[in-house]
């Protein structure tokens, strides 16, 4: 892991707001092909580095390399196009489109975009691999909760990353729908998308990840394969306490 | 399908021959009730396009359309009617650029605030200047132009607005105006380059907006501020938008065409209670047809 240079690196990475430090000396490295998990208690800044990576909001310091094109100070829409995508913490469904437009912005406007007709043909290939065919007419506001999430994950790939930054996308979905989703996620990396996923559900972390890192007050406190990491007892102070094991 | 679509071509070229051949047929005062309809026609599907799809409501519409007023009141002694017809729409294109690339960060509640202040803004520095600088109130247009030429110019810009609009609808650009209106940080982070978007089309649509009102000014020989920078219009064209539907591109001329008989009919019968009328409008309008005509008309169909 160590022998390839990183796909995404990120170094010295700072956020405050007002007096909060929510992310400081923030460094990762994601190899190609990896999936990362980012673990951490709520307030910890695991979605500050995924707002500032993405361009959401702007970084204090630091610097977030994509092949060694640097990504801060770039508007959220050319990181985009840079081939950095994501998805969102709370599920962001555009309620008035269907599930056919609620994805097909990606295709045409995010990277390498073509014109509306071969973009909708892609479009529905795509609806078809995350098991929404049934429902592209179906407008945004009738899906279910792991439909939206379908659609969340369908219209981030539709913009032809080669990072995807999955935030808390398996939160909230019950035992069954969690196979289906961590078997999305597999996928998704067979077709050589890395991945970095913000993530809850310890089951996932240890079905998916090849490496975890643990954030806690704005820092990185612990780094390493999941089942070593989740062991350290610093993660299980900070983190796990004794509601999982 | 290929038989429908030149079906439809022939049945708006044949409307449009006839609507060009109305000034043949009809009185004076018809005549400049058509004028009236066009051009509220041209506003509101221009005002929509962009605030009914972006959700960005712009009670702007005033200043634009008297940019346009002014900008024949002042040109149009020193240079050719159609070179000042020209120039309007550059004007007011310009004005909304640089105010669109300032304000369209604000969202929600904060941008109809301002543009509302922002168009009254505009009419007291026209005041200011003409009190101080060119010491009068008001200025008078002395332009030869008949009512027919004035119908055919804003029956000509309403064909080229919808068209426009109806051509952009189906074209990415009026589908990232939807997106941006449904989320925009959805818009962003799926790689459309919001701010570029919102600016260009916040300034193509005030463009149509001053082009509307440089023609308006033809009818008039005096023109004031009061008069130029009305804001009633950006209300009027607001409710004619949502009367219509703001989701189709010809839903905001039909909620003008109504609108603007309405109007006519309550300043002419109730000059004095105009205001109270209108109010009524509004509510009633807001309160029981929130999808606009058009939304109706979808009700009946799923019938």
């Amino acid at each position: 892991m160590t022998d390839t240079s990183p796909l995404l690196a990120i170094r010295g990475l700072h956020k405050s707001f007002g007096g909060l430090q929510a992310v400081r000396a923030f460094d990762l490295d994601v190899t190609p092909g990896a999936i990362v998990g980012l673990i951490g208690p709520n307030g910890s800044g695991k979605t500050t580095v995924l707002n500032l990576v993405t361009g959401e909001i702007a970084a204090d310091g630091g610097s977030v390399r994509l092949a060694g094109q640097e990504m801060i100070g770039l508007p959220a829409f050319r990181i985009c196009r840079a081939r950095i995508a994501r998805t969102f913490q709370l599920v962001r469904i555009l309620p008035g489109m269907t599930t056919r437009e609620n994805v097909l912005v990606g295709r045409l406007f995010g990277a390498a975009p073509v014109a509306l007709e071969p973009a909708r043909r892609d479009v529905d290939a795509l609806l078809h691999r995350v098991g929404l065919a049934e429902r592209a007419e179906q407008p945004g506001a009738q899906l279910t909760y792991i439909d939206q999430k379908r659609v969340e994950l369908a219209r981030a790939l539709a913009t032809q990353p080669r990072v995807l930054l999955l935030d808390e996308w398996l939160a909230g979905l019950n035992p069954s729908e969690l196979q289906i989703g961590i078997a999305l996620i597999r996928q998704v990396r067979s077709e050589g998308i890395t991945v970095v996923m913000i993530e809850h559900v310890m089951e996932a972390i240890r079905a998916l990840c090849d490496h975890v890192v643990v954030m806690s007050a704005g820092a990185l406190i612990a780094a390493g394969a999941p089942d070593a990491v989740l062991r350290d007892p610093e993660v299980a102070r900070v983190y796990l306490g004794d509601d999982d094991a | 399908m290929a038989d429908k679509a030149l079906v439809r071509w022939g049945i708006a070229v044949v409307a449009i021959a006839v609507l060009a051949a109305v000034p043949l047929m009809v009185s004076a005062y018809t005549v400049s009730l058509f004028i009236s309809m066009l051009a509220y026609i041209s506003l509101a599907t221009a005002w929509a396009f962009f605030s009914g799809r972006t959700r960005y409501i712009s009670l702007a519409t005033a200043a634009f359309v008297g940019i346009g007023t002014y900008t024949v009141a002042v040109l149009s002694d020193h240079l050719p009617l159609p070179v000042v017809l020209a120039i309007a729409p550059a004007v007011g294109f310009a004005i909304a650029f640089g105010i669109g690339l300032s304000t369209l960060r604000l969202s929600g509640v904060y941008f109809v605030i301002f543009t509302f202040g922002l168009a009254e803004l505009i009419k007291q520095l026209v005041i200011w200047f003409e009190i101080n600088q060119t010491k009068t109130l008001a200025r008078y247009i002395f332009v030869n132009a008949s009512g027919t030429l004035i119908y055919e110019l804003l029956l000509a810009t309403a064909v080229v607005v919808i068209a426009g609009v109806w051509w952009l609808s189906r074209a990415p650009l009026g589908y990232a105006l939807r997106v941006i209106g449904e989320d925009e940080m959805v818009a962003r982070h799926a790689g459309i380059d919001t701010t570029r978007v919102k600016v260009l089309v916040f300034a193509a649509t005030s463009a149509v907006m001053s082009l509307v009102g440089a023609i308006l000014s033809l009818r008039y020989t005096y023109v004031d501020p009061n008069i130029g920078f009305n804001s009633l219009v950006s209300f009027q064209v607001l409710i004619m938008a949502l009367l219509g539907g703001i989701g189709r591109p010809w839903g905001p001329a039909l909620g003008a065409i109504p609108l603007v008989l309405l109007f006519e009919l309550l300043s002419g019968t109730f000059p004095h209670h105009f205001g109270i009328a209108l109010g009524l409008c509004f509510v009633v309008i807001v309160y029981y047809l929130p999808g606009g005509v058009m939304g109706l008309v979808d009700r009946w169909r799923e019938w």
